[in-house]
C-alpha cells in the first residue's frame, strides 16, 4: 500500500447547496476503481476539478492516466466509485448512472476530448471545415453558410491558414492535425476538456506553439481541463494543480509549483529528478 | 403447385419468418429489421433481398411487375418475372396500373402509385451511415439514439467539393421524423415519390440480411441544409420516343460522333404515352 500524501479531500455531497447555486466543483470524483479483468488499473481515485481550473495528471506509462480519462468521460465503466458532474442547470449527475442517451448529450454539449493521436479524434478523409463543423451538425445546426463561418473562425483561432479549410487533415502536419482536433473540440463551447498527451509526438518548437495556443484558449474560454501528461514541463506551464499517479493510485496532489519544487512522495521525487536538463 | 416447388419457391416457415420481419418493419418505419436471409437461385447483388420479400407476400391473385432501372425488358427484370410466373403461377404484367406488387431495382415508376399496391425494393447496402462509420455496432447505437448529425458531414463535403449536394442516388432520408434510411440506389429524382405515398414500400437486403419498410402515407424527408435545399435534377431535353419533359431520362450515345438521345427510363410510362399518341422529336 502506497501512502497518499495530499491536502484533505472534501467529499462529494450530492445535496450540497453550493452545487445547487452552480458554483461547486465541476467534477467530483470519489473512490474510482477500474480493473482490466483481474489486473487492477485504478484504485481509490479521488479528484475535484473546479470551473476554469487546469488539472494535470502526471505519472509514468501504465500508471492509469489514460484509463482515468476513459472513466471520467464514460467511455470505460468503472467497477467502483462515482464521477459527479455539475450540469449547466446546477444539478450534480453521476456520469455512470446516467442513461446512455443523456450521457451522449452531455458529452456533446459540455465535454471535449482531445486524444493523444489526432488521427483518433478526426475524420481524416473529410475536409478540415467538416471536421470542425461536425459537432455543430450533431447538435442540429443545418445552415451551411453559418457552419462554414464557424469553421473558418475556429481555424483562425487555432492558427490554421484559412485556405486549408477544404483540405482533408490527412494532408496536414502532426502539429496542425492536433490544433484542428482542438478546434473541433472547442467549437461547441464545452465546459470541460480532457486532453490525453496533447503534445505527444510533436517536436519541441511545435510543442511550444501548441502550448502557447492552449494556454491562451484555456484562459480566454475559462475552460476546466484535465490534462494527462508525462511531461512535467507541460504540467508546469499549463496546470494550476497537479496529481501524480503510480500503479493506478494518486500518490501526491497539490499546486503544480508546490509539487514540482518540493516533492514529498518518493515516486514524485524520482519523477522530478528524472527530467533531463539540456 | 407448379414445377415441383412450394408456392412462390420459399417454404412456408421461411415465409412466416420473413413476414414477421416485414410486420416489424412496418410497425417501426425506417428501422432495419434483421432476418434470416436464405440462399436464392441467383447471386447476391441481383436482388436476393427483394425476391425473398416478394416471395413472402405473393398471393394467388397478385399481379407482379418487375423493373430494373425502370425497364421491364432487361435480363434481371425478365428473369425474376419469369421465375415467379413459374414457381407461383401468378399473373405478370408490365403495366404499372395493373400490378399489385412491383419489385424494383433502383427506380419508382412515373405513374403515381395507388393504395393497395406494394413496392419491393432490392437493396445492396441498407446502412446509410456506413459511408462515415464502418462499425456496425456504432451505427446501431446511432440509430438507437437518433444520432444522425454525422450524415450531414457527407452533404457538407459534397458542397465543399462540387458547390452543391452532388449525391444523386441513394440519397438519405428521414422516415416519420425518426429513422435515417437509405432509400436503395433510386435516383434522388424518385425521393419525393416516397413521401406520403399511398402504396406500401418494402425494402429487402439479402446479403446484409435486413428488411425495412415505409408504411402508406408516412412522411419521408430528404436531408438537406437550410441554405442548400434538396433539389431535383432537370433535363433540358425531352424523351425522343414520347416527348415527355417531366420523367427521368436515360442518355444514350448513338454513334462515335457523340450524337446522343434521351429516352424515358420508365419503359411502361413511355410506351403508354406513345400508345396515347404522344411522340417525340425523331
Amino acid at each position: 500500500m502506497i501512502p497518499c500524501i495530499s491536502v484533505p479531500f472534501d467529499p462529494a455531497d450530492p445535496d450540497d447547496p453550493e452545487d445547487a447555486a452552480g458554483d461547486g466543483p465541476l467534477l467530483e470524483v470519489s473512490g474510482l476503481g477500474f480493473a482490466y479483468g483481474s489486473r487492477m488499473a485504478l484504485a481509490d481515485v479521488d479528484l475535484t476539478l473546479w470551473p476554469g481550473e487546469v488539472l494535470a495528471v502526471a505519472g509514468e506509462s501504465g500508471s492509469g492516466k489514460t484509463t482515468l480519462l476513459g472513466c471520467l468521460s464514460g467511455e470505460l465503466a468503472p467497477q467502483a466509485g462515482r464521477v459527479g458532474f455539475l450540469t449547466r442547470e446546477g444539478k450534480r449527475v453521476d456520469m455512470h448512472s446516467l442513461g446512455e442517451a443523456e450521457r451522449r448529450r452531455l458529452l456533446r454539449t459540455d465535454w471535449g476530448i482531445v486524444r493523444q493521436n489526432p488521427r483518433d479524434g478526426l475524420r481524416l478523409a473529410v475536409s478540415a471545415g467538416a471536421n470542425v463543423g461536425e459537432p455543430l451538425m450533431v447538435l442540429g445546426h443545418r445552415h451551411y453558410g453559418w457552419l462554414r463561418g464557424q469553421a473558418g473562425d475556429w481555424l483562425d483561432r487555432v492558427e490554421i491558414p484559412a485556405d486549408r479549410i477544404d483540405d482533408p487533415p490527412a494532408t496536414f502536419s502532426g502539429g496542425m492535425q492536433q490544433r484542428l482536433q482542438i478546434a473541433r473540440n472547442l467549437v461547441t463551447d464545452p465546459r470541460i476538456v480532457l486532453m490525453d498527451e496533447p503534445t505527444g509526438g510533436l517536436d519541441v518548437s511545435v510543442q511550444a506553439r501548441l502550448l502557447d495556443l492552449l494556454r491562451r484558449l484555456v484562459s480566454e474560454l475559462d475552460l476546466a481541463v484535465v490534462l494527462v501528461t508525462h511531461d512535467l514541463a507541460v504540467a508546469r506551464l499549463l496546470a494550476d494543480r497537479l496529481v501524480v499517479m503510480k500503479d493506478g493510485r494518486i500518490v501526491e496532489t497539490g499546486l503544480t509549483d508546490q509539487v514540482l519544487d518540493d516533492p514529498q512522495h518518493a515516486y514524485t521525487q524520482l519523477l522530478v529528478s528524472s527530467v533531463l536538463q539540456p | 403447385m407448379t414445377a415441383g416447388y412450394n408456392f412462390a419457391y420459399l417454404d412456408e416457415q421461411t415465409k412466416r419468418m420473413i413476414r414477421r420481419a416485414i410486420l416489424k418493419g412496418v410497425a417501426v418505419p425506417g428501422y432495419q429489421v434483421p432476418f434470416a436471409s436464405r440462399e436464392m437461385p441467383l447471386p447476391f447483388g441481383w436482388g436476393t433481398g427483394g425476391i425473398q420479400v416478394t416471395a413472402s407476400i405473393l398471393g394467388y391473385h397478385d399481379v407482379l411487375k418487375v423493373i430494373d432501372q425502370g425497364a421491364d425488358d432487361t435480363t434481371n427484370a425478365v428473369s425474376i418475372r419469369r421465375f415467379f410466373a413459374r414457381v407461383a403461377g401468378v399473373a405478370t404484367t408490365t403495366r404499372t396500373t395493373e400490378a399489385t406488387i412491383i419489385q424494383t431495382r433502383h427506380r419508382i415508376p412515373e405513374t403515381p402509385l395507388r393504395a393497395g399496391q406494394i413496392m419491393v425494393f432490392q437493396v445492396p447496402i441498407p446502412e446509410p451511415l456506413r459511408w462515415l462509420e464502418p462499425r456496425e455496432s456504432e451505427n446501431r447505437k446511432s440509430h438507437a439514439m437518433a444520432d444522425y448529425g454525422a450524415m450531414h458531414v457527407k452533404l457538407y463535403e459534397d458542397i465543399v467539393r462540387y458547390g452543391q449536394i452532388a449525391t444523386s442516388y441513394d440519397y438519405p432520408v428521414r422516415v416519420a421524423g425518426r429513422y435515417l434510411m437509405a432509400p436503395s440506389p433510386i435516383p434522388k429524382f424518385d425521393n419525393p415519390k416516397l413521401d406520403r405515398s399511398p402504396a406500401l414500400m418494402l425494402f429487402g437486403a439479402g446479403r446484409e440480411k435486413r428488411i425495412y419498410a415505409i408504411p402508406p402515407h408516412t412522411p419521408v424527408v430528404s436531408l438537406d441544409f437550410e441554405d442548400h435545399p434538396f433539389r431535383l435534377q432537370r433535363w433540358t431535353e425531352a424523351c425522343s420516343q414520347c416527348g415527355d419533359t417531366a420523367s427521368f431520362l436515360d442518355e444514350i450515345l448513338m454513334d462515335d460522333q457523340g450524337n446522343r438521345r434521351f429516352v424515358c427510363s420508365d419503359t411502361d410510362h413511355c410506351a403508354a404515352r406513345q400508345a396515347a399518341g404522344q411522340g417525340g422529336a425523331p
